[in-house]
C-alpha cells in the first residue's frame, strides 16, 4: 500500500510542480509586488501601503468597477436563462436534437478574440448586416457576443447535470401526482445544484475578468464608458508602467472574487472528495 | 408540442449559425463581386499576418496540447486511482485556479517568466497556457479514470502489470473520450488565446496569429479594414471548426459520459 502511495504521488508530481511554480508562486508574488513601487523596468522599492491608498483616488477604477459589476449581473442572468432554456430544449433524444446541440455549441469553436472581431464587423455600420445602434451599443454588442459564444457551452454542461438525474426519481414523483413545475423546481434544480454552482461560478468569474471583448469591440470607449477592471490593470501595468499599482488592484479584485466564489465552491465541493 | 420544438429549435439554430455563415460570406465579398482580395490584404498589408505568426501559433498549440495531455492524464490517474498525502489539497489547489483572476496572475507571471529567462518566449507562454487548462482537464481526467471499472485494473494487476503498464495498456484506451475532450479544449484555447500572449509576448516576430489579426484592428487609427478582419476571423476559425467536426462525436460523448456528473 505504501508503494501505491509513492506511485500516486509521483503521477501527481508534474501537476504539483506546474501548479506550484505557475500558480502558487505568482499568487504570492502579486501580493509581494503590491507592497512595492515596482516599475516595469528598474529596481523595486518597498512603499506599502501606497499602492492600496492610491486605489481610492483612481477615478477611472471606480467607474470601471461599476461598469464591470453591471456587465456581470447582466451576463450572468441572461446567459444562465438562455443556456438553461437551450438545455431543456435539447435534453431528450429525438430526431434533429444532435443537429440543434451542434448548432448551439459551434460558436465555442471560434476563439473568443476571433469572435469579437467577427461581431465587430457584424454589428458595424460599414459592412454589418445588423448595425447596432441605441443607447449603449458598446455594451449591447459585448452582451450579444458573449451570449452567442457561450450559451451552447453552458448548455452542454447543464445538459450533463440534467441527464445525471435518475429517471426513476421522476417516475416516482409523477406517480405521486407531481406537476411539471414541481418536477422541475423540487427535483431537477436541487439535484443539479453542483452543476448549477459550477456554471454560475464560471459565468461570474468570467464576466468579472472581461477583457478581450471590450479591448477589441470598443477599446474601452466611448469616453472610457466600457472600460473593465482588467483593462485598468492592463493600463496601470503596460501603459503607466507601474506593475506595483496593477498588482495592488489585482489583489483587491482577487480577494473580492475569492469571497464571491468560495460560497459557490462550497456547494460544488459537497459532491465528492 | 412537437411542432413548437422543431420551430423553436430551427429558429435558434439559424440565429446561432448566422454569424458564422456571414463572416464566411463577408470574407470573400469584394467591391466587384466575390474573390480572395480580402485574404490577400490580410497577409500582405503592413500590419497583417505573416507565415511566422502562423508558425508561432502552431508551436504554441502543439506544446500546450501535448503538455496538457501528459500532465492531466498523469494527475487524473493519481487523483482517480491512488491515495497519497496531500492529494485533496493538490486537487483543490488545482481547481482554485478557476477562481483566481487570470489577469492578476499574468502580471506576476510576466515578472516570474522574466526571472526564469522565459521572457517573450513561446515555451514560457505554453507553460502558462497549460496551467490555465489544468483545472478543467484534471477534473475531467480524474472523473474519467474514476469511471473505469475497478475490476479491469485489478485483473491487469493480477497479470503482473505495473501501475504504469496498467495506465498505458488498460486505462488509456478506456479514457479515450476524456483525452479527446481535453486535447480539443487545449487546442481551441491555445490556438485562439489572446490575453496571455498579449501580455507575455513583446516582439512582433514572436506574435501568434490572433495577436497579428487583432493588431490590424488596433494599429489602424482611422478606418478599419473590416473585410480583411473577417478574412482573419475565418482563417483563425477554420482549423478549429475542421477539428471540431472530426472529433465532435467522441467529444460530446466524452462530455456526457459521466465526465462531469451533476
Amino acid at each position: 500500500m505504501r508503494r501505491r502511495a509513492v506511485s500516486g504521488a509521483l503521477y501527481a508530481t508534474p501537476a504539483a510542480v506546474l501548479v506550484g511554480l505557475f500558480f502558487v508562486v505568482p499568487l504570492l508574488l502579486v501580493a509581494w509586488m503590491s507592497l512595492h513601487r515596482w516599475p516595469l523596468l528598474g529596481k523595486a522599492r518597498f512603499n506599502a501601503p501606497a499602492n492600496y491608498t492610491a486605489i481610492a483616488d483612481n477615478a477611472l477604477l471606480g467607474d470601471a468597477a461599476l461598469f464591470t459589476l453591471k456587465y456581470t449581473v447582466l451576463i450572468t442572468v441572461l446567459l444562465f436563462a438562455i443556456a438553461f432554456g437551450l438545455a431543456l430544449l435539447v435534453q431528450n433524444r429525438r430526431p434533429g436534437v444532435g443537429f440543434f446541440r451542434t448548432a448551439f455549441f459551434l460558436p465555442m469553436a471560434v476563439g473568443f478574440a476571433s469572435a469579437s472581431l467577427l461581431f465587430l464587423g457584424l454589428l458595424s455600420e460599414e459592412i454589418g448586416p445588423v448595425p447596432l445602434s441605441g443607447d449603449s451599443p458598446a455594451l449591447g454588442s459585448a452582451v450579444l457576443l458573449v451570449l452567442w459564444r457561450f450559451a451552447g457551452f453552458n448548455m452542454l454542461i447543464l445538459l450533463t447535470g440534467l441527464q445525471a438525474v435518475p429517471l426513476d426519481v421522476y417516475e416516482a414523483a409523477r406517480i405521486d401526482g407531481a406537476t411539471r413545475w414541481q418536477l422541475f423546481s423540487r427535483i431537477t434544480v436541487p439535484l443539479m445544484r453542483p452543476t448549477i454552482a459550477l456554471v454560475l461560478t464560471m459565468m461570474i468569474t468570467g464576466s468579472l475578468l472581461a477583457f478581450d471583448q471590450f479591448w477589441i469591440l470598443t477599446r474601452g470607449g466611448p469616453d472610457n464608458s466600457t472600460t473593465s477592471l482588467v483593462m485598468v490593470i492592463y493600463r496601470e501595468a503596460f501603459v503607466r508602467l507601474d506593475l506595483g499599482s496593477a498588482a495592488g488592484i489585482s489583489v483587491v479584485l482577487l480577494v473580492l472574487l475569492a469571497v464571491v466564489s468560495s460560497v459557490q465552491f462550497a456547494v460544488l465541493r459537497r459532491r465528492s472528495v | 408540442m412537437r411542432t413548437s420544438y422543431y420551430f423553436t429549435g430551427t429558429a435558434l439554430a439559424i440565429l446561432f449559425l448566422f454569424p458564422l455563415l456571414w463572416s464566411g460570406w463577408a470574407s470573400v465579398r469584394t467591391d466587384t463581386g466575390f474573390g480572395l482580395d480580402n485574404y490577400v490584404r490580410l497577409f500582405s498589408s503592413a500590419n497583417g499576418i505573416r507565415a511566422a505568426h502562423v508558425l508561432n501559433s502552431v508551436i504554441v498549440s502543439a506544446l500546450t496540447v501535448a503538455g496538457t495531455l501528459v500532465v492531466s492524464t498523469s494527475a487524473g490517474y493519481a487523483f482517480g486511482r491512488f491515495r497519497f498525502p496531500g492529494r485533496d489539497l493538490l486537487f483543490l489547489l488545482t481547481l482554485a485556479i478557476l477562481m483566481v483572476p487570470y489577469a492578476t496572475i499574468l502580471i506576476a507571471l510576466y515578472v516570474l517568466l522574466g526571472w526564469l529567462g522565459l521572457e517573450d518566449s513561446l515555451v514560457g507562454l505554453s507553460l502558462v497556457l497549460i496551467v490555465f487548462q489544468l483545472p478543467f482537464s484534471v477534473f475531467m481526467m480524474r472523473n474519467s479514470f474514476e469511471a473505469v471499472p475497478i475490476e479491469l485494473e485489478e485483473s491487469a494487476r493480477v497479470d503482473g502489470c505495473s501501475s504504469f503498464g496498467t495506465l498505458v495498456r488498460i486505462m488509456l484506451p478506456a479514457v479515450r473520450p476524456g483525452l479527446v475532450t481535453v486535447g480539443l479544449f487545449a487546442f481551441l484555447a491555445s490556438w485562439s488565446e489572446f490575453f496571455a500572449p498579449l501580455i507575455l509576448l513583446n516582439s512582433t516576430g514572436k506574435f501568434t496569429a490572433i495577436l497579428a489579426v487583432v493588431n490590424m484592428r488596433t494599429a489602424s487609427h482611422g478606418s478599419i479594414d473590416y473585410a480583411a478582419l473577417e478574412a482573419g476571423v475565418v482563417f483563425m476559425a477554420v482549423p478549429c471548426l475542421v477539428l471540431f467536426a472530426f472529433l465532435q462525436r467522441s467529444y460530446v460523448r466524452g462530455f456526457t459520459s459521466g465526465a462531469l456528473k451533476g
